[in-house]
């Protein structure tokens, strides 16, 4: 895809028109603020469990073809807003398209035939299955896959043999060809990672949506994950992502969507979001920019000043109590 | 005591229709646990509903094929009726539930409500059913002698009931291993591991699950049939105990497996007539009467499930390797 550096920012009018990545420049970072070229759009979606409101979202949308991360910290109900629009949990009330369909109260494996893949927080590797067959188990359109059809081998040798050539190609590109025959389950966690984005691109999908895809990933393999996901932009997907990992959201997202308790509190470029009293407050804390590995911390009116802090602490929450 | 006759009683074990039909109950069991992962409790109430559906059209005056059929039928019904309320929960739920059913269909068949149809706790007679089979054999009359095998080619438990149950066990064999190494058998294998990941990739794992429970609970009825051909329906002969030994020669066999709960239906019982010929030989007669035989071999048969569970989980024929991660 060849981005053209001279474009101006899109109006509404020309979104197709626009590369991906200039199409939100200019945009008026607020939250809820509509996109020239929005794939997925939700509205009033809330989601309780029991007395707790663990989503309650006004109004989101994501643009097509850009990396969109999804931070807040933790209890914001990231997740949870995954799981709703991936049809893995049924919303209280609200309804959202994808692609201008509506989405609502439409099961987990439907939204995934209509294109929005996820993967999961916890990796789903199919441990006892070798990793070839994890891949090809992304694959669409395979008549082997309905009983009365599995046993005439004629009928779906030919989509195998496709299947197979693109999950080796697919393999290849993300590293894990030498261990195509071994079981899923001996893979490490990072490639575990690796293994279950490459499962969730053989179903060609318009939207990948990755549940931390950095958690648990050795340094090492971090940066060709990071390439991965936007090299996924660059063919033309449309990425959302949730992540703790603040370096992977500024170094790759395009848009930044902050939520804390459920709610959307803001949403604007890397840069600009992170400068944000609501996020830095709801989030990031006072010391965001804090190496925490820095020996500066150590120093004894720092620790002397943090059992102070935690000393009042202690004092407040015996106050409650008594 | 005569070893020779032991063992050619053991021997005899290898082809009785009894081991084809716990061969035939166990494959469809591989189908359900071993494939998809479902926890099916309750495989002897496929059976018996098959053992009835068969019977019960026959004694009606149905042909043979058609009363295969009812019991095929039968069991479709009863997967369809089982799964519906219970595929969409949890792996355990469905345990409980096929135990619970199985008990059901059991009590049904034992209660003196339908004594008319399925002749209460004394069940119903092979002659009974019996005449359809035969009539199809086309063997001559006569006895005929293989090695150390010796039957009468027509008669209940001869050659002919033996033939026909080990061309059905095979049959099935090359179905279940057509379909396992399918891409639909493929998605069978996905449920198994993490239902969740299968789904988010499209597929409907409801669907999927409903024709594995549905596959392998027509394999389990159709073992009833085969076990009920050379004897009779015996309700409270095919209850849990019945059960837990079809689990016994699956997990003896290898679950997960083609061959094995063939394997592990011929080694169940060949050892279990070897333990009770000793046993009835070597112990004395006025402690272990006949009536202590039974219960003891009982016994030796649960720890025996447990120390195969334990210290070969895979079986006999399955892959160390596909059991050492443990996902859940």
């Amino acid at each position: 895809m060849s981005a053209d550096p001279t474009a101006a920012p899109s109006g509404p009018g020309s979104p197709a028109m626009a590369s991906p990545s200039t199409a939100l420049v200019g945009l008026d970072p607020r939250p809820g603020v509509p996109k020239p070229d929005p794939i997925l759009v939700v509205d009033d979606v809330e989601r309780r469990f029991g007395g707790l409101t663990a989503v309650d979202v006004e109004h989101l949308e994501v643009q097509r073809g850009v990396i969109t991360a999804l931070i807040g910290p933790n209890g914001a109900g990231k997740t949870t807003l995954f799981n709703l629009v991936t049809g893995f949990d049924r919303p209280s009330s609200g309804s959202w398209t994808f692609d201008g369909r509506s989405m609502s109260n439409v099961n987990a494996a439907k939204t995934s035939r209509a294109g929005m893949v996820r993967t999961f927080q916890l990796t789903k590797a199919l441990s006892r299955m070798t990793v070839l067959d994890n891949m090809r188990l992304g694959a669409r359109d395979q008549p082997g896959e309905n009983m009365l059809a599995a046993l005439a081998r004629p009928l779906w040798r030919r989509r195998e043999q496709e299947i197979t050539a693109k999950a080796d190609e697919l393999l290849v590109r993300f590293k894990l060809d030498h261990l195509r025959d071994e079981f899923a389950g001996s893979l490490s966690g990072g490639q575990r990672k690796l293994l279950e984005m490459a499962r969730a691109l053989m179903s060609d999908p318009v939207m990948v949506m990755l549940d931390e895809p950095m958690a648990g990933v050795n340094p090492a393999l971090t940066q060709s994950l990071l390439g991965h996901v936007q090299a996924l932009r660059d063919e033309g997907m449309t990425v959302l992502f949730v992540e703790h990992d603040m370096h992977m959201v500024r170094h790759i997202s395009d848009w930044v969507v902050v939520m804390a308790e459920g709610r959307v509190v803001a949403e604007g470029p890397p840069e600009g979001v992170m400068a944000d009293p609501a996020v830095i407050d709801a989030y990031l804390g006072a010391h965001h920019d804090t190496d925490l590995g820095d020996d500066a911390l150590l120093a004894d009116e720092v620790i002397e000043q943090l059992e102070h802090e935690a000393q009042v602490e202690e004092e407040e929450h015996h106050g409650k109590q008594s | 005591m005569d070893w020779q006759r032991m063992l050619t009683l053991a021997a005899g074990e290898l082809i009785a229709p009894q081991t084809a039909a716990f061969a035939l109950a166990a494959i469809g069991l591989n189908v359900h646990f071993g494939f998809t992962g479902l926890l099916n409790m309750g495989h002897a109430g496929f059976m018996l509903l098959g053992a009835y559906g068969f019977a019960i059209s026959t004694i009606a005056g149905a042909p043979f094929w058609l009363a295969f059929l009812v019991a095929i039928v039968a069991a479709i019904l009863f997967a369809l009726i089982l799964g519906i309320p219970t595929l969409k929960l949890r792996g355990d739920y469905l345990a409980i539930v096929t135990i619970s059913a199985a008990e059901i269909i059991r009590l049904l068949g034992r209660s003196t409500l339908f004594t008319d149809l399925t002749g209460a706790s004394s069940g119903l007679r092979g002659n009974t059913y019996k005449a359809t089979f035969q009539a199809l054999s086309p063997l001559p009359d006569g006895t005929t002698a293989i090695g150390p095998f010796e039957y009468g080619n027509n008669l209940s438990n001869g050659w002919w009931v033996r033939i026909a149950a080990w061309a059905l066990v095979l049959l099935a064999v090359l179905v279940v291993y057509l379909l396992v190494r399918s891409p639909w058998g493929r998605v069978l294998r996905g449920i198994r591991e993490d239902e969740d990941a299968v789904r988010a990739l499209g597929k409907s794992v409801y669907a999927y699950k409903m024709q594995a429970l549905v596959l392998g609970g027509v394999l389990g009825a159709l073992g009833g049939v085969v076990y009920v051909l050379p004897t009779s329906v015996q309700p409270d002969a095919m209850g849990r105990a019945m059960t837990f030994f079809v689990w016994t020669v699956l997990l003896l066999g290898g679950a997960a497996t083609i061959f094995g709960p063939i394997l592990g239906a011929m080694i169940f019982f060949v050892a279990l007539s070897v333990v009770r010929t000793s046993m009835r030989e070597l112990l004395p007669s006025d402690i272990f009467g006949p009536a202590q035989i039974e219960p003891l071999s009982g016994i030796l048969i649960g720890v025996f499930l447990m120390l195969l569970v334990i210290f070969r989980p895979q079986g006999i024929m399955g892959d160390k390797k596909e059991l050492t991660f443990h996902v859940r």
